[in-house]
């Protein structure tokens, strides 16, 4: 059994993580040890170097796997020169950021920002500590520090052939001012950044080191199972404790608000017997809801006459009784679940005046400042230990309510008395996300009499994000945000109008990877393939032509036009489908191959994707992104739903909320094509051509579009 | 009490006999390798090897599996690099890891059973949940692997 030793608040704050950790309690990325610490020398706050000449790059991201520890410290290590193989890296602690006035940003990981948002100040930090350890090796070697050259963690004068390393002079670095600008390199000169890397924490994954929070085991330790109100919004009623007055090993039963928790000696135990508890639950106003109802709710928002608009470009009512073609289209998309592989969890331990949390999650910060309003302490007395998270997608990013875990576990230890792990089961978490925002799309296009298009009208009604994680900022019922990938359609058109009926549901929405960016590409992009058919165009020329301003969209799209043969025959029963999103500042294009199965539902045989994010850090790492943006975004196009009846989600576990699979993956051939002079996101961006790939694929195949997903529960036979 | 052989060593746990496999390793042995992930036996982060099969234990009772021969992930990382694992490094498989044990578990046995499988075989055997989406680089490292064996 592996315990966390107690809490020993005498070690310098920032390295508290790691005086935590014994030596079989590994977390997966390295620490210095203890001892090692004191001598460690803070160059400036993400640049510490040890002794023995090796490096530690602070992180102020969380690495859910796709690949930002790895990334982040390739940025600081370029520019620091250091020696590639001696760095190490450590997550910053959320309350530094607090004593430090902010000094690393935003920890917030979303929105495929770690890499840009950040790329500025970590490379700066890299060539602040080269330039002081440089002067400082100046002084110590009595040269001009122009006569240096920093290489490898070495400073070496030449002409005198003497060295010093890092470590040599990272003491007396560290007390020099830091300069006030910093040049920094072309990135044409990298050795670091932009090379294929592995990534630091694949050896520690492989070997099933990492201890992720659900993992987490502390003296005295106690589990907890829980189940919340069905219906988002309701209330705990009432509940009777005596059907589990049999149970063995039941600690306490916690009553919450909106929720009922059982604290046993195993979690399966609570699990057990939470689930046996009779509970009866106010659902508050929303106990009818449907997703008939819901169904309804947005078509009154399709058809009403005037809604606030984003886009109104020359005359689209006029151009389109002018035209000689017009093309009518209603899209349609369901709320998604994340569901990632590492349920919600938390473990929280109150020691003296500090509160200990342990959780998943994609914002420390928030973690900190929900576990510390739920303890009622400063949020300076909450440590939040990092750990890796087991995928995250949005669903943990801080905000708009998703940190109902760590607000629960905090509240359910407080009331025990001991260390407590609160772990979600599946189905709490599929039946309690905050979902991926139901949404629909009218359009209108006319096409003229030689096939051009004269007149693009959207509509859309849906639910934005705002709705449920920041009501009050929503203004004249307008979320822009909503509407991305229209208000910046790249497609050159003079007539265009782009409006937005709202329409909020009691539903709880949230950040789902690539986010509207998801609707709205699959909306975008086949509607465009029924635009091209009614013209008699073939979908990727009229493409071309239309984005014949938009350059960098232009280049992927040729780049998988090119590396799928676009126009060159299939095999028989084969069929090819193409569509372009540019997001989070990189762009990104996708051919699918398909065949169709028996019953109608597509085989996809392969996908090309492209993606041009400007500056590659680390190539193998997109690449993985990318396929696993594929997956992502085929689990959403051909399978996933949640519905609701009665208020509340039917679906609850993988059965019937049912994923990708390896016999049903594609070949994914992935072009990372970065063109440079940008840094676009890379976590996101990847998934949301796939799915109107597949659709338009199937148009091909069918001659019928896909007008709603997913595509084998709504389009085909098969369920 | 009852004596599960797990990884080669005798454990006695005082556990109610229906207590299922995955929370017997982890909540009371600390064997935290294998993962929860559904609670239905659906993704397989459970996956252990029993007898040589790759099991899900969240739904095998403790009682059920009473003389059997248990191997968990910590057996693999235990006897050093094993070649699925240096598979999975060469190439990179794991984003956020979670998966990652009980795919590794999966792909041992399969190649214990078939040491050259084919697309399909992988297919067929591997039938684990990954959300990051690591399937390309698992079904590559399966093929490295059985290329090392």
């Amino acid at each position: 059994m592996n315990d966390m030793p107690k809490l020993d608040l005498s070690r310098r704050s920032f390295l508290l993580t790691s005086s935590l950790v014994s030596g079989t309690f590994v977390l997966g990325f390295h620490f210095p040890a203890a001892a090692a610490a004191a001598q460690d020398t803070e160059v400036n706050a993400w640049v510490v170097i040890s002794p023995d000449n090796s490096v530690v790059v602070r992180v102020a991201h969380s690495e859910m796997g796709q690949g930002s520890m790895t990334a982040l410290a390739m940025l600081v290590a370029e520019e620091l020169n250091a020696d590639w193989s001696t760095v190490r890296t450590e997550f910053v602690d959320p309350r530094e950021n607090i004593k430090r006035n902010k000094v690393y940003g935003g920890m917030a990981t979303v929105g495929s920002r770690a890499v840009r948002s950040s790329h500025q100040y970590l490379r700066n930090a890299g060539a602040g500590a080269r330039e002081m350890l440089v002067a400082a090796a100046a002084q110590r070697l009595k040269v001009p520090a122009t006569e240096l050259v920093a290489a490898n963690s070495t400073i070496t004068h030449a002409a005198s052939k003497r060295t010093l390393t890092y470590g040599d002079v990272a003491a007396a670095a560290a007390k020099l001012t830091p300069p006030a600008k910093v040049e920094l390199k072309d990135p044409a000169t990298w050795t670091i950044a932009g090379k294929p890397t592995k990534r630091l924490d694949i050896a520690d994954k492989v070997h099933a080191k990492p201890v992720y929070a659900i993992d987490v085991m502390l003296p005295d330790m106690v589990h907890a199972a829980i189940v919340q109100s069905p219906v988002f919004g309701g209330k705990l009623k009432s509940h009777d404790e005596t059907a589990i007055k049999n149970h063995k090993g039941i600690v306490q039963v916690v009553p919450l608000e909106d929720a009922i928790a059982v604290v046993a000696d195993s979690y399966w135990a609570a699990q057990r017997a939470v689930k046996a508890i009779p509970v009866t639950w106010d659902d508050g106003a929303n106990g009818k809801v449907s997703s008939a109802s819901i169904a309804e709710f947005i078509n009154s928002g399709l058809n009403q006459p005037e809604a606030p608009a984003t886009r109104n470009d020359g005359d689209v009512k006029a151009s389109l009784a002018k035209a000689a073609k017009v093309i009518e289209a209603t899209y349609r998309v369901p709320f998604l679940s994340h569901a990632p592989m590492e349920t919600q969890n938390a473990t929280v331990r109150f020691s003296g005046d500090i509160v200990e949390v342990w959780a998943p999650t994609q914002n420390t910060e928030s973690v900190m400042s929900a576990a510390a309003q739920a303890a009622g302490v400063d949020p300076l007395k909450v440590v939040v230990h990092p750990t890796f998270s087991g995928g995250g997608f949005g669903r943990r990013g801080g905000g708009g309510g998703t940190t109902d875990y760590i607000e629960q576990a905090t509240k359910i230890a407080k009331a025990v008395g001991k260390p407590v792990k609160l772990i979600w089961s599946r189905e709490e978490d599929i039946q309690h996300d905050y979902y991926r925002p139901i949404s629909a799309a009218k359009f209108t296009a006319g096409l003229d009499a030689q096939g051009n298009i004269v007149a693009w009208n959207t509509r859309i009604a849906g639910q934005t994000i705002l709705s449920t994680s920041a009501p009050k900022a929503i203004k004249d019922n307008m979320d822009a945000g909503f509407l991305v990938a229209f208000t910046d359609n790249p497609y050159a058109v003079e007539n265009v109008k782009v409006d937005y009926a709202m329409r909020n549901t009691h539903v709880h929405v949230g950040y789902w990877r690539s986010v509207n960016h998801s609707q709205n590409g699959y909306f975008r992009e086949c509607f465009f393939d029924e635009v091209a058919k009614a013209a008699g165009q073939d979908p990727y020329e009229m493409r071309r032509k239309y984005l014949a301003k938009a350059p960098k969209q232009l280049a992927v799209l040729d780049t998988v036009a090119k590396a799928a043969e676009w126009g060159k025959p299939l095999p028989k029963g084969m069929w090819r489908g193409i569509a372009q999103v540019d997001g989070y500042d990189s762009f990104v294009a996708a051919v699918a191959e398909i065949s169709l199965n028996p019953d109608g539902s597509p085989k996809v045989h392969r996908i090309v994707t492209a993606i041009d994010p400007g500056y590659a850090v680390n190539p193998d790492s997109i690449k993985g992104q990318m396929e696993g943006a594929v997956v992502w975004a085929m689990s959403a196009a051909l399978y996933d739903e949640i519905t609701i009846k009665d208020g509340r989600v039917e679906q609850g576990n993988f059965d019937t909320y049912p994923v990708l699979r390896m016999h049903e993956m594609p070949i994914v051939d992935v072009h990372v094509v970065p063109s440079g002079g940008f840094w676009g996101g890379v976590g996101e961006p990847g998934a949301p051509p796939v799915a109107p790939a597949i659709a338009n694929a199937m148009l091909a195949a069918t001659g019928k579009p896909i007008r709603s997903l997913p595509i084998v529960r709504r389009n085909a036979a098969t369920v | 009490m009852i004596t599960l052989k797990i990884n080669g060593q005798d454990h006695n746990v005082d556990v109610e006999p229906d207590m299922p496999l995955l929370w017997v390793l982890r909540d009371k042995l600390g064997m935290t390798g294998t993962k929860f992930g559904c609670g239905i036996a659906q993704c397989g982060a459970c996956t252990v090897q029993i007898n040589g099969v790759a099991t899900r234990s969240c739904v095998t009772p403790a009682a059920a599996v009473v003389g059997a021969e248990i191997k968990t992930i910590e057996a693999l990382t235990d006897s050093g690099n094993s070649v699925i694992q240096k598979a999975w490094i060469d190439h990179e498989v794991p984003q956020c890891g979670y998966c990652q044990p009980g795919m590794m578990m999966a792909a041992d046995a399969l190649l214990k059973d078939n040491p050259h499988p084919t697309d399909e075989d992988i297919n067929a055997a591997i039938t684990n949940i990954c959300r990051c989406g690591t399937y390309p680089r698992v079904r590559k490292a399966i093929h490295a692997a059985a290329n090392n064996t």
